[in-house]
C-alpha cells in the first residue's frame, strides 16, 4: 500500500515538475523578445528625444552632424492613419453590422466572411502594391502620384478586416432579448441597431478600432510603394495629394544610412513609434476592461 | 356607462382562422381557431412544447425574427389580416405590444427605458408625464421616482418585469401579450405584476401565456388550453392544437375535454 503523503522521488511526480518548468520556461522565452526589444529601443532611442525633434525638418542625409527632427514624418503617420481610419471605418462597421443583424447566414454572407478572413492574411506589402497599381502609376487622383491619400487608403484594407470582424463579432454578443425589446415597442430594424444595439456593442466595437489603428499606424511597406517620404513640413491641404512622410518609412530610410546621425534619429523615431503604439494599445485594454465592468451591471 | 358596456358584447379585437405554424417543414402548431375579446385577460395554457408561445408570438409579427418560421391560415387584428403581404409588421407592433419572459429592459435609465418607445412611434406631448403614467400603471412609481436617472438594471428582477410593463402600456398598444412574464419572478413579485394586469385590464386587452394554472385562474377571462399529440411532421414529432377554449371558470370547472381535466389536474404536463 501505498503512502497517502507526497513523494518526491515518484516518477509522476518528477514528471510532473519537469513538465511545469518547461512550460514556465518556453513562457519565459517568449516574452523576452518584447522586454529586450522595448529595452533596447527605449535605450537607444530614448536618449535622442530632444524638443527640437518634434518641431524640426530632417535634414538631407550627409549634410552635417545635425540630422534635424522627425516633425513631417510625425504629422505624416497622424494624417496617413487618420485617411485609413476615415475610410475603413464606417465601411467596416456597416459590413460588420450587415453580418451580424442583415444576413442570414446564407451563401452571400458566408463568402463575404471568408473574403475577410482571407483579406486579414494578405501581407502588408501586396495591399501597397494594389493600391500602387491601382491609383499611384494611374495618377487617378488629380493627377498625383504618390500621396498621403493614397498611403491612407493602402493602410485602411490593412484595417478593414479588423473593424469588420470586431464589429460583427461584438454586435453578435449583444442579447436577442434586447432586439426583441426594441422591436417589440414599435422599433424599426434600423432604430435598433442604431439606438439600442450599436450603444451596446459600442465598447467593444471601439476596442477593435483602436486595434485596427495600431496595427495601420506602424506598417511600412504598404506606404514606401503609395506615400513614399518626405523632408518638408505638411503646410496645408493640397500637400495630401503629394509624398508624404511618416515615421516608418523615416525609420526604413535613415536606418540603412552609414551616417551615424541619420541612425541617431531612426532610433527616435522608433522610439516614438513603440511607445505611441504601446500607449494605443494599453488604451484598447482599458476600453475592453471598463467593457467588462459596465457588462457586470 | 360601465353597465352599459357590461351589458353590450364583446368586440373581438383578433382572431385566429385556421392559423398553422411551421419551423421549416416541422409544424408546430395546427389548425387553431381563436377568437379573443377586447378588454379580456385571456390565459394561454398547456405542456410544453404544445406551441402556446409560437402562437402568441405570431400574434404581433415576432415570429418573423426567427429563421425558418412561417405561418399559414388568417389573423385578423380589428378586421385585417396582419400577414397579409402589403401588412408593415413595425406598425402591428406598435398597437399590439409584448412583454417577454425574461424581463430585458434597454441598457439605459429608467425614465428612457419608457421614453424611447413613445419617442420612436412620434410621442409630441409631455414626456415627464407619460413616463410618471405608465410607471403608475405598472405600479412602479413609488418605488423608482427618485431614481429615474438610473439605469434600468439596477432594479429587482420583479421590478424590472413591471418597468418592461411600463414600457409597453407608454406606447399605447390595444392588445398586451405578456409570455410567461412571471416565471423568473419571485411569489411575492408574480403578485405584484398580476394586480397591475387587473389594473391593466380597464383599459387594454391582455393575452398571457402561462404555465402556472393557479395563476391562470386568478387573473383570466378566458382560457386556451392546448394540447400536443404525437405527428410524424412535427417539431420535435410532435404538434399543438387547440383543445378547449372557454371561460375561465368552465375550464377549470366542468371541462368539455377528457385532456383538459387531467393537465388541470396535474396527470401530465
Amino acid at each position: 500500500m501505498n503512502s497517502l503523503y507526497y513523494q518526491k522521488r515518484l516518477s509522476r511526480n518528477i514528471g510532473d515538475k519537469f513538465f511545469t518548468s518547461l512550460s514556465v520556461i518556453c513562457a519565459l522565452i517568449a516574452i523576452l523578445p518584447l522586454i529586450f526589444l522595448v529595452t533596447y529601443i527605449l535605450y537607444k532611442g530614448g536618449s535622442q528625444i530632444t524638443p527640437e525633434l518634434f518641431t524640426l525638418e530632417p535634414n538631407p542625409p550627409g549634410d552635417d552632424l545635425d540630422a534635424g527632427g522627425i516633425n513631417p514624418a510625425l504629422i505624416g503617420t497622424l494624417i496617413i492613419t487618420t485617411i485609413a481610419s476615415i475610410i475603413a471605418i464606417p465601411v467596416g462597421v456597416g459590413g460588420g453590422i450587415y453580418l451580424a443583424e442583415y444576413s442570414k447566414g446564407g451563401a452571400f454572407s458566408r463568402f463575404i466572411r471568408f473574403g475577410i478572413n482571407i483579406l486579414a492574411g494578405v501581407p502588408s506589402i501586396i495591399a501597397g502594391v494594389f493600391i500602387y497599381a491601382l491609383i499611384v502609376s494611374t495618377k487617378i487622383l488629380f493627377g498625383s502620384m504618390y500621396s498621403g491619400l493614397a498611403g491612407g487608403m493602402a493602410l485602411s484594407i490593412l484595417m478593414l478586416p479588423t473593424v469588420i470582424k470586431t464589429t460583427d463579432e461584438g454586435l453578435k454578443l449583444v442579447p436577442n432579448e434586447l432586439r426583441y425589446a426594441s422591436l417589440g415597442v414599435g422599433a424599426s430594424m434600423y432604430t435598433t441597431i442604431l439606438k439600442v444595439t450599436l450603444p451596446s456593442a459600442f465598447r467593444s466595437i471601439g476596442t477593435g478600432v483602436v486595434l485596427g489603428i495600431a496595427r495601420a499606424a506602424g506598417e511600412t511597406a504598404p506606404l514606401i510603394f503609395t506615400a513614399l517620404f518626405s523632408y518638408y513640413y505638411i503646410t496645408g491641404f493640397e500637400d495630401l495629394f503629394y509624398e508624404m512622410g511618416s515615421l516608418a518609412v523615416l525609420i526604413y530610410n535613415f536606418a540603412l544610412e552609414p551616417y551615424d546621425a541619420q541612425n541617431k534619429l531612426a532610433w527616435a523615431a522608433s522610439f516614438i513609434l513603440v511607445l505611441s503604439i504601446l500607449s494605443v494599445n494599453i488604451f484598447s485594454r482599458i476600453l475592453a476592461a471598463f467593457n467588462e465592468k459596465t457588462k457586470r451591471l | 356607462m360601465i353597465k352599459n358596456n357590461k351589458k353590450a358584447q364583446k368586440n373581438n379585437i383578433l382572431s385566429l382562422e385556421n392559423v398553422s405554424i411551421s419551423y421549416g417543414k416541422n409544424e408546430a402548431v395546427k389548425n387553431v381557431f381563436c377568437n379573443f375579446k377586447q378588454g379580456d385577460i385571456t390565459s394561454l395554457i398547456g405542456p410544453s412544447g404544445c406551441g402556446k408561445s409560437t402562437v402568441l408570438r405570431s400574434l404581433n409579427r415576432m415570429n418573423d425574427l426567427i429563421p425558418n418560421c412561417s405561418l399559414k391560415g388568417t389573423v385578423l387584428f380589428d378586421g385585417t389580416n396582419i400577414y397579409d403581404k402589403r401588412i408593415d409588421p413595425v406598425e402591428v407592433r406598435r398597437r399590439i405590444g409584448m412583454v417577454f419572459q425574461q424581463p430585458n429592459p434597454f441598457p439605459k435609465s429608467i425614465y428612457e427605458n419608457i421614453a424611447f418607445g413613445a419617442r420612436i412611434n412620434g410621442f409630441t406631448g409631455d414626456m415627464d408625464e407619460l413616463v410618471e403614467s405608465s410607471l403608475k400603471k405598472a405600479a412602479l412609481w413609488d418605488e423608482c421616482k427618485d431614481k429615474l436617472d438610473q439605469s434600468g438594471y439596477s432594479l429587482s428582477g420583479g421590478q424590472q418585469q413591471r418597468l418592461c410593463i411600463a414600457r409597453t402600456i407608454a406606447i399605447e398598444p390595444e392588445i398586451i401579450l405578456m409570455d410567461e412574464p412571471c416565471s423568473a419572478l419571485d411569489p411575492i413579485s408574480t403578485l405584484k405584476i398580476e394586480e397591475t394586469m387587473h389594473e391593466l385590464k380597464k383599459n387594454y386587452t391582455i393575452i398571457i401565456v402561462t404555465h402556472n394554472m393557479q395563476q391562470a385562474l386568478r387573473v383570466s377571462d378566458m382560457t386556451a388550453f392546448f394540447n400536443a399529440i404525437a405527428f410524424d411532421d412535427g417539431f420535435d414529432g410532435k404538434v399543438g392544437y387547440l383543445a378547449e377554449f372557454n371561460t375561465t371558470k368552465k375550464i377549470f370547472n366542468s371541462p368539455k375535454e377528457k385532456t383538459t381535466q387531467e393537465y388541470i389536474s396535474g396527470k401530465f404536463g
